[in-house]
């Protein structure tokens, strides 16, 4: 197919000639992306964890928001973070709307629950008797709960490629949280939808490209960890 | 007995939020008395107008914009809100009612183009050439021919639904279809379904190579497309930054940027896309 060869050879000489703005776009998609994806780690590993061993009043509606949450709609993410960093917003005064740091707060709230779920499905498929035994063994809790994730790492690599794929993938939240502002807040998603707006389908096809390339490549690294531990 | 769970998770979790609080200050973006945030319309941008302009404006002043494409209708709601600082939008009609109820002051023409309406080359609804853009709509509604709006409140649609109104026409049924998107993928679309669209001159050139409606209505006063900055009210809230906001209205009237816009355009289209107007006003075109 015509359009598509064009694309694909376009994405190929952009890289190959090392198009500045390109680079700076795909450089800040990773880096925001990635900065989201482990801030989501440090807040849904712990979380993900307590939820899958405590027991308390009202876990299971904790329980199903966090699965509700793993599909949150950007888009809406992207609305009620803008709304709360306007100028005028509850948030206002940090000044964040149009930064990369408001793509990371919005990336951050779309990644979280997702990882938080993960972890908590992770954990509890290890079994239950294996819990108990530690606990007859003396285990305290904090040396539990290390041994249980040591134990998870495997499914919970899941949550960080899953939780990566989502976030780099995303085009709502960081069209408005950032505004697409060129050499500032432009990201592989929306310059594609900008390029697309102004007819170059071209250029749009080799940024859709290059950002398949990124989450193949998070992936296939990922995946050999994963595969390799398991031997 | 021991609970499942006592570690100090309360403290955990805290210091995690803790931490976040502390990236989240430290990030560069704190100052910002030197960021100016531009709303506009999505035709500016896709142009590559602002792309060439914003540079030069950074750089002989300073300061940082934050150029936010939308519609028009959102640009001059933003401003209003105190969320942007300086608006440079196309719906004079629309931007007069912002500068009366005083969220908005200092409207100034910058530039224009011109807007045509375009449709397939057999023409069902016999418009062509055609000296009245209101007559040509007129004639589509009657003929029941097919017609895309952007539906977006854009300037575009904002002229749009002016000339229906003119034309005496409540544009509704299965032949007037919406499409709630910029200028570009409404070009897609009315190409796709051979359908009438009103379009800016600027986009469709850009798009010349892909959509094989031709022009034709053009030439008529209320196609006229004129472009004026603005600047928001500093009243509008705490921390619109009033100085910036008009250091941008004066730059896109200086005489040295006129001249990029005079010829912005000319060698990828061999055309200029906008004619600068800085100094004249409403009627004098």
């Amino acid at each position: 197919m015509g359009l598509f060869g064009q694309g694909i050879l376009e994405a190929l000489r952009l890289l190959v000639t090392g198009d500045p703005e390109v680079w700076r776009i795909t450089w800040l998609s990773i880096q925001v992306s990635a900065t989201a994806t482990g801030l989501a780690l440090l807040v849904g590993i712990p979380l993900g964890a307590l939820l899958a061993l405590a027991r308390f009043p009202g876990r299971g509606l904790v329980v199903s928001l966090v699965n509700t949450g793993m599909g949150l709609p950007p888009v809406v993410v992207g609305l009620f973070v803008t709304i709360l960093l306007w100028r005028n917003g509850a948030l206002g005064f940090l000044e964040l709307l149009y930064t990369p740091t408001a793509m990371v707060v919005g990336q951050l709230v779309i990644a979280a629950p997702i990882v938080t779920g993960l972890t908590l499905a992770a954990v509890q498929q290890v079994p239950e008797a294996f819990r108990l035994q530690m606990r007859g063994l003396g285990a305290s809790s904090p040396q539990m709960i290390r041994v249980l994730l040591l134990e998870a790492r495997l499914p919970m690599l899941a949550a960080v490629m899953a939780g990566f794929g989502g976030v780099i993938s995303e085009v709502g939240a960081s069209m408005m949280l950032g505004g697409n502002i060129r050499g500032q807040t432009r990201v592989l998603t929306t310059a594609t939808v900008l390029e697309t707006g102004k007819g170059n389908f071209d250029v749009a096809i080799a940024l859709s490209v290059i950002l398949l390339l990124i989450t193949f490549l998070v992936n296939w690294a990922l995946s050999v960890i994963q595969q390799r531990r398991r031997e | 007995m021991r609970r499942p769970l006592r570690l100090p998770r309360a403290r955990v979790i805290f210091a995690l939020w803790l931490a976040l609080a502390g990236l989240l200050a430290a990030s560069p973006a704190l100052a910002q008395s030197h960021v100016v945030i531009l709303s506009t319309t999505t035709s500016t941008q896709d142009s590559g107008l602002l792309d060439v302009l914003v540079p030069l404006f950074e750089k002989r002043t300073g300061l940082t914009v934050k150029t936010i494409s939308v519609g028009t209708g959102q640009a001059l709601a933003l401003a209003a809100r105190g969320e942007a600082d300086v608006t440079l939008a196309h719906a004079p009609g629309l931007e007069k009612k912002y500068v009366e109820d005083g969220k908005m002051s200092n409207r100034r023409l910058v530039m224009y183009n011109d807007f045509v309406i375009i449709g397939p080359a057999a023409d069902p609804a016999r418009i062509k050439g055609l000296p009245k853009a209101v007559d040509a709509l007129r004639s589509i509604a009657e003929s029941q021919s097919r017609f895309v709006s952007r539906g977006d409140k854009s300037g575009t649609h904002v002229l749009e639904q002016a000339l229906w109104a003119q034309a005496g026409v409540e544009p509704k049924g299965a032949w007037y279809l919406e499409s709630g998107q910029g200028m570009g993928q409404t070009l897609g679309i009315a190409n796709d379904r051979r359908a009438y669209t009103l379009s800016d001159r600027g986009t469709y050139l850009a798009f010349a190579k892909r959509v094989d409606l031709p022009i034709l209505v053009e030439k008529d006063r209320p196609l006229l497309n004129i472009y004026s900055v603005m600047e928001a009210n500093p009243a509008n809230g705490p921390r619109v930054n009033a100085a910036g906001g008009k250091a941008f209205a004066e730059f896109m009237l200086a005489p040295e940027t006129q001249a990029v816009i005079k010829t912005f355009g000319v060698d990828k289209y061999g055309q200029p896309l906008f004619v600068p107007v800085a100094g004249k006003r409403d009627e004098d075109l």
